[in-house]
């Protein structure tokens, strides 16, 4: 699979169809619109809408809708038993008083300062060590891949037996290691976010390390050759060819690996529910509680569309970061 | 079955084989063997939930916890995986599971590819903004607007059936951008060739494009299948009865009742993964083509 385009650039006109049999000759003017021409485009729209429209019903009626009523009810008071009215920005400075949501931003924004780099570097130390021709690899890459296709309750629940306080083996093991008072995990509030985060990279680092092996067939064996000839060693050759090679599927992934951590809420939900007290409550979570539980639609809205906007932020800077280092 | 292509078969040359060193000879063998001590640590490290999970599955429940650990029961009690049948409908969640995960599948699959042929092939004005509206969608956490969802589905009396699920998520934009990605390398020339015969759109869609685009689809398919099955949020914020619930609801609500028969939610996990796997291993290629994909840039 060769060329595959990120989302094409909507202002460019598209190419006329070639209608007579004129393909391959790029248009250099819009041709003037004859009569037949117009017939073209209003048949090819037509059959365009046609191909999406089933598809379009659904995501209009369940996407679309609900993300644009999202941002209009952020500015509503709305509850189950009475009916919308305009407040405008009164749900934003409720939050600003609410501990609650206080709380849910730093737990979330400490899950993902600990979910993205640690993933991002288990992703790629696994495809690193397994991006290489050795009987058996196949074995290990699957093994690797196992825990993101497990089903979310079944992860949650071993992990949690696992780091069992007294009886669990993780903390049996940091005892044989000399570790004389082991953490207390999900049942301390200081130590059950960073569980969470253990579980959950380790759940995804198959998936992004998929991404990452792909990403690595794309580098040239010569570039190795020449630096190999330049008397690179290993460290050399992994920090100026593969590193540069892998910028795009890096940029890809730390993307995706924002989006995820930002809205995580399914883990945590099973595994802690947001407890011990309050240290591993995330905003996901606390807008469902607002919003299904309480009924609090508007007040969940506007919570959302912050949530919504620290991805946005975060995913901006980021494609300025990936510019920037491409021009270099 | 290769998983992914080795380096060896991106059309790189094959290297001229140095000539032998004898005195290197034993080293190659030592960092083979290093290799393979590295290797088989990480995995052990990446499965031991699972070796445990199993271990603790074919326990008695006051087994599962000792000191040191058992990481091979002393007797397996296999009657485990007879006795869950019993305590919770097991058979009805399956059933449950696998009608969502089928039925979802299909849908998307079916309409998903169907729309990416006109986002791919077929030229009309407004096409690339429109995609690009799909595109946006993926890129709002759903969690933004699972309220509004919520409130629509409540007005229109579909909580607490499977219709909520099913028309939340059959129609993603996930499987548009999927199979968009492939159709793009299938290339135009074939399209016009196949007009020129006189070919309508619908049959160049389903003569050639359908044909062409199996492992693709096979990638769309089990993709949505293992994340529908897995799928924990979307029954439990729709599904209240018991007789709607899935594997994952039963399980979690087994583990709230009695959180003390370790060995016995041990084997409903057991359980609740079993077809995952054996569909993993089945389509195991389309499966990690389709995330590659996902991971394409031009």
């Amino acid at each position: 699979m060769s060329e595959v385009k990120t989302p094409p650039d909507s202002a460019r006109p598209d190419p006329a169809p070639a209608s007579s049999g004129a393909a391959g000759r790029p248009a250099r003017r819009r041709p003037p619109r004859s009569p037949e021409r117009r017939r073209q485009i209003r048949r090819n729209t037509l059959v365009g809408w046609s191909f999406i429209l089933p598809n379009f019903v659904g995501f209009a009626v369940f996407t679309l809708v609900p993300v644009t009523a999202a941002f209009a009810l952020a500015f509503m008071e709305w509850n189950s038993f009475s009916s919308p009215q305009w407040v405008g920005l009164a749900n934003f400075q409720r939050m600003i008083g609410d501990e609650n949501f206080r709380v849910a931003l730093f737990n979330t924004l400490f899950y993902a300062g600990g979910h993205i780099p640690l993933t991002l570097v288990a992703a790629l130390a696994l495809a690193i060590v397994l991006n290489r021709k050795i009987r058996g690899v196949k074995f290990f890459r699957t093994a690797a891949f196992f825990p993101y296709i497990t089903s979310l309750v079944a992860v949650a629940v071993v992990w949690n037996m696992l780091f069992n306080p007294t009886l669990g083996p993780v903390n049996q093991f940091l005892e044989f290691l000399g570790v004389t008072n082991p953490p207390g995990w999900t049942a301390s509030t200081d130590w059950a976010m960073p569980a969470v985060i253990i579980t959950s990279v380790w759940r995804d680092m198959g998936y992004y390390m998929v991404l990452y092996l792909a990403g690595l067939q794309t580098i040239p064996e010569e570039y190795y050759e020449a630096a190999r000839v330049d008397g690179a060693n290993a460290w050399q050759r992994f920090w100026h060819v593969t590193l540069p090679g892998l910028r795009p599927v890096t940029f890809f992934v730390v993307v995706m690996l924002t989006i995820q951590s930002f809205k995580i809420l399914d883990l945590i939900v099973v595994m802690t529910d947001g407890g011990p007290g309050r240290s591993t409550l995330v905003l996901a979570q606390l807008i469902y509680r607002e919003g299904i539980r309480e009924g609090r639609f508007g007040y969940s809205s506007a919570i959302a569309l912050v949530l919504f906007f620290i991805v946005l932020t975060v995913t901006v800077v980021q494609f300025r970061i990936n510019e920037r280092g491409k021009n270099r | 079955m290769t998983v992914l292509p080795d380096a060896a078969s991106t059309g790189a040359p094959p290297r001229a084989p140095a000539a032998p060193l004898p005195a290197r000879r034993p080293k190659g063998l030592i960092r083979k063997a290093a290799t393979y001590v590295l290797l088989t640590a990480a995995a052990l490290l990446v499965l031991v939930p699972f070796i445990w999970m199993i271990s603790s599955s074919l326990k008695r429940n006051n087994e599962v916890f000792t000191v040191p650990i058992q990481w091979i029961p002393t007797e397996f009690r296999w009657s485990n995986f007879v006795d869950i049948w019993d305590r919770i409908p097991m058979m009805l969640y399956l059933r449950n599971s696998a009608f969502l995960a089928i039925t979802i599948t299909f849908l998307q699959v079916l309409t998903g590819s169907f729309a990416a042929y006109g986002f791919s092939k077929v030229h009309f004005p407004g096409r690339d903004a429109l995609f690009l509206a799909y595109i946006g969608t993926i890129a709002v956490p759903w969690q933004a607007y699972m309220v509004p969802q919520y409130i629509m589905m409540q007005e229109a009396g579909l909580t607490n059936t499977f219709w909520s699920i099913i028309l939340l998520q059959a129609f993603g934009a996930f499987g548009v951008f999927l199979m968009r990605q492939y159709y793009m390398s299938i290339p135009d020339e074939l399209v016009e060739a196949a007009r020129i015969d006189g070919l309508s759109e619908y049959g160049i869609y389903r003569r050639i494009m359908l044909p062409l685009s199996k492992p693709a689809l096979a990638s769309l398919a089990l993709l949505t299948f293992v994340n529908t099955w897995n799928d924990y949020m979307g029954p439990f914020i729709y599904l209240t009865s018991n007789e709607l619930w899935t594997v994952q609801l039963g399980l979690r609500s087994f583990i709230g009742q009695y959180d003390a028969e370790y060995a016995m939610i041990m084997t409903g996990a057991v359980i609740s993964v079993l077809p995952i796997v054996l569909i993993f291993l089945l389509g195991q290629r389309y499966f990690i083509r389709g995330i590659a994909t996902t991971g394409l840039k031009g």
